[in-house]
């Protein structure tokens, strides 16, 4: 979909002398490199990526703002430990090819982590320029040397040990199950991925939106997984075409649950079920999974609003509110319970969503929709809210302020207010034991689980959590499994 | 991919189709269902598996042409593949030894109603059936329900053939003729589900409902699929599809079903525009 990291490799005649004179200018005050990007009036009308990512000569300069520090604290700050330094300097050598494989010795999927991890509360965080100035922009290099090894088409198979003769079934292709196959393939394990979904991803490919992560870069990076060896089985959904036990059964050595957090919740409020009223997970899964911003020459439909409201204060609710400003609504407006403060989206979402216009209402929250005759939702009764004590989350509870009450219109209204662990594989494998909230338990350090030869691991077991994290603890369920495989004869 | 092996035309508009499914043929049970999807740009549809074969590998679906999916899906033949079939997906139905139990199917709601009849004939249930159509003509699989039924009544809307008026006055003759039943099965348009359920409730029958509700992933993802039964809300893909028809909100789902009217009309006016062009072009 998006043409622009092409665009910019098309033009790649390196001039090596060129490209190697900032380093030269020494470490005189560089400032962060700011990521061009489409400007906020363009980009609501359409569905391409924001931000085109560094050029060569940009990357080399960012690059050389890091100082190479003996004990990197960035380092610790990677839930995957990628050795950040080292491919830092790659780039500022010119090295890209060089760079990315670096970063893939700790990260399969580099080119959707530099696009949507939190590197503000990560690497960047800690990164030691920060501490006077701003942080090396280290996820935005990440990605450029993904992006490259990608465009260049230099994308390498990695080594693959001989075959184990031990075979493995992943159930989910988010990216925990992604980070697991491919960590075993490589290991020489016989790996099959069964995902319920048409597509291969997870949340990658049916909710966060292609203006932020292009379907195209999440197939590229499954492909890299398919080269390995490993099988994927879509259209399979474990608990109704084959349960844990029949795999157990049927010559797998080990199972790996990888299925997400894909059960959204409601308010619970009166009105919920009118026409108009969506989950994020609907609502994001018809227009990123269905195509429907591609409507009719992709058949699944989609609410065409125009006054639009979102409920809740995460990157869930920032993708649905400019999901919705894409699809052509005119007003769109978030309705948060809390203050700007203890919204959970990166800021770099709450920013975009700002650009783009879409309304903050903070301190709100719906007490009830309004529908008409259709049974359209036509509005929702609001409530103010002023912050109380902390809550067991150690954020301020929002209270309601009594009589404070207003109505707000709205044709659409998304709830995107957090999602469950789907009881669908719990419920139908027995001795496998979850939490209260139905999470699957799982061992910290070795993401075992209550059952015999079953493994866990991501949202299902973290809750709602991110895309780095799950991808850790599928190389940490690897780990486990590789060697539970090797020691058993 | 899965192939299509074998297509019939019930009726005008009512078609069925042999699909190659050998995973989902052994695990399927009455009740279930499948998301199909045809084609790359498809959207993905729930139909009820009407039947199955486990050994040769083969599932049967029965669909009604009311929109651009189910025209195109009538356009496939014999040897054409769907891109996506997944399943079996939802509950199955609850099958136990009721004694009498009466299955209702109205009009392309035979075709679910057929699988349910059957494993209750299977489980040693007298099986009173009633079907019903609007005319002779788009009466659908007669013979199946005959032979999974141990009395089959028949209505059809325009009196063509059988009673003259709908299977609930059907029910209601056999209720007020004193046969003794003891479960009552109904899979058809909403309303009549409805209109059988008023009648039930009255005279205390429970009374099991299959509903159909707009789907997406039919994992329990989306809640696309919410339906409101005895207050509470429900996901019809995973909870359902079947519920206890005297706690069924069927106005809710009447409405809910109607979302995309709009868009439908407008997928539908595109499909014909293309094929127009298509057919001038190959005129040319
Ligand atoms: C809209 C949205 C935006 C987000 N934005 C960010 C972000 O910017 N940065 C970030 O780091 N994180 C983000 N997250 C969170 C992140 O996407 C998740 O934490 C991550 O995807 C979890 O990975 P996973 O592999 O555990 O599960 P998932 O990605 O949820 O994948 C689970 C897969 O398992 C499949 N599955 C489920 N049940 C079965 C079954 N029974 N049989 C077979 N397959 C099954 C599902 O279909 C799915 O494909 C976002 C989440 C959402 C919803
Ligand atoms: S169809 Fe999505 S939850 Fe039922």
């Amino acid at each position: 979909m998006s043409e622009s990291p092409n665009a910019i490799f098309s033009s790649l005649e390196i001039n090596v002398d060129r490209l190697m004179e900032p380093l030269k200018k020494k470490k005189e005050k560089i400032p962060r490199q700011r990521i061009p990007g489409q400007n906020p009036e363009d980009r609501i009308h359409n569905f391409n990526e924001v931000p085109y990512g560094f050029t060569p000569e940009v990357a080399i300069l960012e690059a050389t703002r890091c100082i190479m520090c003996k004990k990197p604290k960035c380092v610790d700050g990677c839930p995957v430990e990628i050795d950040i330094p080292a491919f830092i300097k790659l780039i500022q050598e010119g090295d890209f090819l060089g760079a990315a494989r670096k970063i893939k010795e700790d990260n399969a999927l580099p080119a959707i982590c530099g696009r949507v991890c939190p590197q503000e509360d990560q690497c960047e965080l800690v990164c030691v320029l920060g501490i006077k100035g701003e942080p090396v922009a280290i996820g935005a290099l990440e990605r450029f040397a993904a992006d490259y090894e990608r465009n260049t088409g230099r994308v390498e198979v990695p080594e693959i040990a001989p075959p184990t003769g031990k075979r493995v079934a992943v159930v989910g292709s988010g990216p925990a199950g992604l980070t697991v196959a491919g960590e075993l393939a490589k290991k020489g394990h016989q790996v099959t991925i069964f995902e319920a979904l048409h597509k291969t991803g997870g949340v990658l490919v049916y909710g966060i939106p292609e203006f932020r992560l292009p379907k195209s870069i999440v197939q590229a990076e499954v492909d890299y997984v398919k080269s390995m060896g490993v099988q994927i089985k879509t259209n399979a959904v474990i608990g109704k075409i084959q349960t844990v036990n029949d795999l157990l059964k049927n010559g797998y050595h080990a199972v790996f649950l990888g299925t997400g957090a894909g059960l959204p919740y409601f308010m619970n409020i009166p009105g919920e079920n009118l026409n108009g009223v969506y989950s994020a997970n609907e609502y994001l899964t018809r227009s990123n999974l269905m195509k429907a911003y591609l409507f009719p020459q992709y058949d699944t439909p989609i609410a065409r609003s125009r006054r639009v409201a979102v409920i809740g204060g995460g990157n869930v609710a920032m993708d649905s509110a400019r999901t919705a400003l894409r699809l052509g609504a005119e007003e769109v407006q978030i309705v948060y319970r809390r203050s700007r403060k203890e919204m959970p989206a990166r800021i770099e979402e709450i920013e975009r969503a700002e650009e783009e216009g879409i309304i903050f209402n903070l301190l709100t929250n719906p007490k009830r929709m309004l529908g008409n005759e259709e049974g359209w939702v036509t509005g929702m009764e609001c409530l103010k809210m002023e912050l109380g004590e902390p809550d067991s989350s150690g954020r301020r509870r929002p209270v309601p302020i009594p009589g404070s009450e207003f109505m707000m219109e709205a044709d659409t209204v998304v709830v995107a207010i957090g999602n469950g662990p789907n009881p669908l594989v719990p419920n139908t494998t027995p001795g496998l034991k979850t939490s209260k909230w139905g999470n699957i338990l799982a061992d910290q350090d070795t993401a075992r689980t209550s059952k015999r030869r079953v493994w866990a691991g991501g949202d299902i077991v973290l809750g709602a959590a991110t895309v780095i994290l799950a991808m850790g603890e599928g190389k940490k369920a690897a780990r486990s499994i590789h060697a539970y495989l090797m020691g058993k004869k | 991919m899965n192939e299509i092996l074998r297509k019939r035309v019930l009726a005008e508009g009512v078609v069925e189709f042999d699909i190659d499914a050998p995973l989902v043929a052994r695990k399927r049970k009455a009740g279930q269902f499948i998301v199909l999807r045809i084609n790359e740009q498809g959207e993905r549809i729930p139909l009820t598996i009407a039947d199955a074969w486990p050994r040769k590998g083969i599932i049967r679906i029965v669909f009604q042409v009311v929109g651009k999916t189910t025209e195109h899906l009538a356009t496939l033949g014999e040897g054409d593949s769907l891109q996506d079939v997944v399943g079996p997906l939802g509950k199955p139905t609850h099958i136990e030894r009721f004694g009498t139990v009466v299955c209702i199917g109205g009009g392309i709601g035979i075709a679910p109603i057929y699988p349910i009849a059957k494993a209750l004939k299977g489980a040693r249930n007298g099986v009173i059936s009633i079907i019903g159509a609007r005319t002779k003509e788009l009466l659908i699989m007669e013979k199946e329900m005959a032979r999974t039924s141990h009395q089959l009544l028949i209505s059809t809307d325009d009196g063509s053939y059988g009673h003259h008026g709908f299977v609930t006055d059907v029910l209601k003759n056999l209720i007020d003729s004193g046969t003794s039943i003891d479960q009552v099965f109904a899979v058809g348009p909403v309303i009549m589900m409805k209109m059988i359920c008023k009648l039930t409730r009255t005279h205390d029958l429970p009374t099991i409902v299959s509903l159909n509700p707009i789907m997406v992933d039919a994992t329990g993802m989306c809640g696309a699929c919410r339906v409101e039964v005895g207050g509470e809300t429900k996901f019809a893909c995973v909870d359902g599809p079947e519920f206890d028809g005297h706690r069924v909100n069927f106005d809710g789902l009447i409405k809910r079903q109607r979302m995309y009217l709009d868009q439908e009309k407008v997928s539908w006016e595109a499909y014909h525009k293309g094929k127009q062009e298509e057919h001038s072009r190959l005129g040319e």
